[in-house]
């Protein structure tokens, strides 16, 4: 932006600011001044001439929402999903930075797809991503991918998630050489041979249905795995996606012993259960698959009690035409950005999750897992907000969604919570006029 | 005529299906076996009724079976299958189903190796589906003519002990009798390898014993199930010879059974794996009856959902739920 363009400043009135990166929860209004937050203060007391007021009076005001597993699909699956829609779809939710997963056409194993995904997001001018490297060359689970070379271009951490990093000795390695660069290793915990040919949980319903699982077993056997070797090798460890409370239980202990390991939850693992899949439905399909009442259960535990510090949703945007197949064929995954905020919030109007956590799991967590100066509305930091209306009732219709897919098991669902105003560095790219 | 009503029934599987509507097509069959046995083996009933096959998996049994309940009936069918059609040219399931169903049938027979490909049909398309094994999920219609062929030697399904053994895991056969035999009033104990059996069934209402001898003893009824081969290479058992060891159905074994016991098995069997050759060619057998019963009970089948207004089933389970928005877990968590 050239110098003389400078933007008038913006003054957010009245709202309820709730930054739990400093433990701040007042009624105030914030003034933004060169994309950056230059004031909060009591209600009424900032002056700011010619500048640009939105009310948000009986309205949250919280740091922007990043969202640390996010799959773009650009390049290679424009069809599904482009940086600009899959952007536009983060904003529209409340979320102003997302880390994109690895898993493109070609796949982002080089400096040169690091540069480009970080090129067509500057273009697309809506929210920060934040490339992911691949831990693998091509996601393989071989070679170990030039992590310095992707670590120069912007990646924020290194992740193979799609697929599981079978070989040991791969892992132990990636969690070494990640030191280098004070980079996380995200993990997508799933044993190969456990889980082959799975496609929903293996219980009861899978039992019914004829369909193949994935046990249980299959993801707490390789969380035991890597919080031993984050424990060996003293790496930075971040498993994606906990689904089971036999993984919560491991992270419990690794957490308590000191070791650096964090993880994530997704939405959808906290509403819905295996028992969504009956009628094969496709687009309760996804991985890890939705597991049993007890598991989710204990994820919503393990959530409020930090246990799991983060909320992420696996945004996996996937046509129409891979999703109206049979069960079996069908790909794995769900759009998940736009219902992410009142997902959450209906566990807060439950009494099962405080506001203020719900906050720092989509805010200052991620922040901190991936080293990113974001999340907080310190005076100073880049102004990326989210103000939101926690009462606001509306209908999610799959087809009015901003992304360029509607692969959602929460069609038709009476929601409460809506974003009425997203700003990125200062600027508003996205107002509710409904 | 009420078009739209006719239209949405199916037959995807006998899980949710009322006991007054197996009764029904039980009936049905039992008055249409007779047709069999006539000189002149055909009824007009179906006249102008078009019944496509399609055959996604090879089983000419079903296939014939199905065909010549059709026949009987005097309805026209039609065979497609996954050879020499367009699906091995790389066409959806979703789009071959909307092309057929463009043709203006009256039922799909569909027979294919994904669970829930039935049920995507009936989500698709208008006429009624006939689901003729789908994966591991269901076949019903098997059931239906297992449960028939029970019927006809025991009269009363309500407190009979029937015993299914081989593998549970991977067999839609035992499912859809699972949930038939139960409906009916039923006990039904499964018996397998630890491997092919998870404990996991038990939710279904059935008694789990993993020893043959004990799951055979005092059972009214016996259904052994074809062991698949390629299950060994999964590691699922050691080898064949270590099954048959212990699950395969002899005379020896079968002296725990009730004196008056019947086995039942849908074939085809491998003699010396799952059955001995004494058990299968022995007096006990009823494998042939089940044969007969097949067509008779596809006729019932085709019959119930094809005509309009035919007795008892109208409007019932047999439909599938229409789709809704899915459920919340219940406040209070998930627990
Ligand atoms: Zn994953």
């Amino acid at each position: 932006m050239s110098a003389g363009a400078t933007r008038p400043p913006t003054v957010i009135r009245g709202g309820r600011v709730l930054d739990p990166s400093r433990g701040f929860d007042e009624t105030a209004d914030v003034l933004i001044e060169d994309g950056r937050i230059a004031a909060i203060d009591k209600p009424g007391l900032i002056q700011a001439e010619a500048a640009d007021v939105i009310d948000a009076a009986g309205k949250i005001v919280a740091p922007g929402l990043i969202d640390m597993h996010v799959h773009l699909r650009e390049p290679g699956y424009e069809y599904k999903e482009t940086i600009a829609s899959g952007c536009m779809s983060a904003v529209v939710g409340g979320v102003t930075s997302v880390a994109c997963m690895a898993n493109t056409n070609p796949v982002n194993d080089s400096g040169a797809v690091t540069s480009f995904i970080r090129e067509r997001a500057a273009t697309a001018g809506l929210a920060n991503v934040f490339p992911i490297g691949a831990v693998s060359l091509g996601l393989q689970g071989e070679k170990l991918a030039e992590f310095g070379e992707m670590f120069e271009a912007g990646i924020v951490a290194v992740s193979d998630d799609g697929f599981s990093i079978m070989n040991s000795h791969l892992m132990r390695c990636a969690l070494e050489y990640a030191k280098l660069f004070a980079i996380p290793v995200i993990v997508h915990e799933e044993d190969n041979c456990l889980c082959a040919n799975g496609v929903v949980n293996e219980g009861v319903t899978a039992i019914q249905l004829g369909l193949p699982g994935m046990p249980a077993a299959g993801e707490s056997a390789m969380v035991a795995r890597d919080i031993e070797l984050a424990r060996a090798t003293r790496g930075r460890l971040h498993i994606a996606h906990l689904s089971v409370a036999e993984s919560l239980e491991m992270v419990r202990r690794a957490k308590d012993e000191g070791l650096n390991v964090t993880a994530e939850v997704s939405p959808h693992h906290l509403m819905l259960d295996e028992r969504a899949v009956i009628g094969y439905n496709t687009n309760a399909k996804m991985k890890p698959p939705l597991r049993t009442a007890k598991d989710v259960a204990a994820l919503r535990e393990g959530l409020a009690d930090g246990t799991i510090d983060t909320i992420a949703t696996d945004h996996a945007p996937h046509h129409r035409d891979e999703k109206t197949v049979q069960f079996d064929a069908a790909a794995f995954g769900i759009v998940g950005l736009e219902t992410l905020l009142p997902l959450c919030l209906e566990l807060v109007q439950r009494g099962e999750l405080k506001l203020e956590r719900m906050i720092e799991a989509l805010t200052v967590a991620p922040a901190r897992n991936l080293n990113i100066d974001r999340g907080t509305l310190a005076i100073g930091a880049v102004a990326d907000v989210v103000v939101f209306d926690p009462r606001k009732s509306w209908t999610l219709r799959a087809t009015e969604l901003a992304s360029k897919s509607h692969n959602t098991p929460f069609d038709g669902w009476d929601l409460q919570g809506k974003v009425t105003h997203t700003l990125v560095g200062g600027r508003q790219v996205w107002e509710d006029e409904s | 005529m009420a078009e739209g009503e006719r239209q949405r029934r199916h037959l995807l599987g006998l899980n949710g299906v009322s006991a007054a509507d197996l009764i029904v097509l039980l009936d049905t069959a039992e008055a249409l076996a007779e047709v069999s046995r006539r000189e002149v083996k055909k009824l007009p009933t179906l006249r102008g009724k078009t019944v496509i096959n399609l055959f996604m998996e090879n089983s000419t049994r079903t296939r014939i079976s199905f065909e010549i309940a059709a026949k009987r009936l005097s309805a026209d069918s039609i065979n497609v299958s996954a050879a020499g059609s367009s699906i091995s040219k790389g066409e959806t399931l979703a789009d071959t189903a909307r092309n057929l169903a463009a043709m203006s049938p009256d039922a799909i027979v569909i027979r294919h190796p994904s669970a829930g490909a039935a049920r995507l049909l009936a989500d698709i398309v208008d006429c009624s589906i006939i689901n003729a094994g789908d994966g591991w999920h269901e076949h019903p219609t098997q059931a239906l003519l297992d449960i028939l062929t029970i019927r006809q030697y025991k009269r009363e399904i309500a407190g009979l002990t029937v015993t299914i053994v081989g593998d549970i895991l991977h067999s839609r056969v035992a499912r859809s009798n699972v949930f038939g035999l139960l409906t009916l009033g039923a006990r039904v104990r499964v018996s397998g390898p630890p491997t092919l059996l998870p404990p996991e069934f038990a939710a279904l209402g059935v008694e789990i014993e993993y020893d043959l001898a004990a799951a055979v003893a005092d059972s009214d009824v016996v259904m052994m199930l074809r062991i698949q081969r390629e299950r060994q290479g999964e590691n699922f058992f050691p080898s064949l010879d270590e099954y048959a060891h212990y699950y395969c159905l002899t005379e020896e074994i079968l002296a725990e059974a009730k004196p008056d016991v019947i086995i039942l098995h849908p074939g085809p069997m491998n003699r010396g794996i799952e059955i001995s050759s004494g058990v299968a060619d022995g007096p006990y057998s009823v494998m042939m009856n089940q044969v007969a019963n097949g067509v008779a009970m596809r006729m019932a089948v085709l019959y119930q959902l094809i005509v309009p207004g035919a007795d008892g089933i109208r409007g019932s389970k047999l439909a599938h739920p229409p789709k809704k928005s899915l459920p919340r877990l219940d406040a209070g968590g998930a627990a």
